[in-house]
């Protein structure tokens, strides 16, 4: 397969209009192919999701990463800016933003010359549950939620998103198939909360895959971490591609669209 | 899980970060994932002068572990110092 990507920062127009910082990692493939907005984590714009970005270009697809914290701390490293966040009392950001941000991705995304018009959103922990906001708020084709906390349930007292009515609350607004990948130790979404939102999808009638894997807690798939299952994690990225795959090539590739994605 | 909860106090004194010695105004404290120290959770504290920009910062991520034991350490040697020294 043909794999020349171009990666770079690149300015987009992400929540109210407002110029942000992004990570673009484009296939150079003529296309037309499909485009997957990465949500970092609460870590931020950092190497590894950066790594991330490009994993989606390397595999024939368009990706772009918003970060989130460029408006509290422009032009910082990463680890620097969401310091500045936190400290300016920023986060958790709201999700109104987050929303808007992701919307000025997946329109640069479906902008590229090589678009099909697709576009998927992806994310891990924190991300997890962005994705998941972003696929209630937006029209999407696809979307990925990687073990992303408070999708359901309460969280715990004290915690800042308490008063926030739980996203699951918003399900009949998902507008695309759901890819859910989560660990039985995990607490946060925890066994029971990833159940409880597969019957909120099945009492709504909606396109989603769940995987759960025994042995796996929390940000299993994040290679550099304690936390890192390469079972679960090398099971999860292949439910990946093959999604992303079916929804986002299937246009141009048809059925047999998961081979170029490998 | 991102517990987001953040402990904010103003401080006074100076740190050292790849620039050189800064002053310290802000310290912000919680308990969350890290950047780099292999834990899922730490205690993190950063030490600011944000009018210096975002990289006027020096981090630790410690375990709880540590993080008990500095307070305890912090503790007893502000407590041990000589009588009139800490005011």
């Amino acid at each position: 397969m043909y794999d020349a990507m171009l990666a770079e920062s690149v300015t987009i127009t992400g929540h109210s209009g407002d110029e942000i910082e992004a990570y673009s990692a484009r296939t150079l493939q003529a296309g037309p192919v499909g485009g997957v907005v990465v949500i970092h984590h609460l870590p931020g714009y950092d190497r590894q999701t950066k790594e991330l970005t490009r994993a989606f270009a390397a595999g024939g697809l368009n990706a772009a990463m918003p970060n989130l914290y460029h408006r509290e701390a422009p032009g910082a490293a990463p680890d620097d800016a969401v310091a500045a966040a936190r400290a300016a009392g920023a986060i958790p950001l709201p999700d109104e933003r987050i929303v808007g941000e992701v919307a000025g991705a997946a329109a640069y995304l479906r902008g590229l010359a090589n678009s099909n018009g697709k576009v998927g959103v992806i994310g891990h922990c924190s991300g997890g549950r962005h994705s998941f906001l972003a696929a209630v708020s937006l029209p999407l084709d696809a979307a990925v939620d990687c073990y992303g906390g408070f999708v359901v349930g309460t969280p715990p007292e004290g915690h800042p998103l308490r008063g926030v009515p739980p996203l699951v609350q918003r399900i009949g607004d998902l507008s695309c198939p759901l890819l859910g990948l989560f660990g039985r130790d995990d607490v946060a979404p925890s066994p029971e909360q990833v159940a409880e939102l597969e019957e909120a999808l099945k009492a709504h009638g909606k396109t989603y895959e769940f995987h759960s894997y025994d042995g796996a807690g929390h940000a299993f798939m994040q290679v550099d971490r304690p936390s890192y299952r390469p079972e679960a994690a090398v099971d999860a990225w292949q439910r990946i591609w093959a999604f992303f795959g079916r929804y986002l090539l299937s246009s141009v590739l048809g059925e047999d669209s998961t081979c170029a994605l490998t | 899980m991102c517990t987001y909860l953040t402990e904010k106090v103003s401080i006074s004194g100076s740190g050292k970060g790849p620039s050189g010695w800064f002053r310290l105004t802000d310290a912000s404290v919680y308990f969350d994932h890290p950047v780099h120290a292999q834990a899922e959770h730490t205690l993190n504290i950063d030490f600011l002068d944000p009018g210096a920009g975002p990289s006027a910062r020096v981090a630790v991520e410690l375990t709880a572990e540590s993080a008990r034991a500095l307070a305890k350490a912090i503790e007893a040697t502000l407590d041990s110092a000589p009588p009139g020294l800490v005011t």
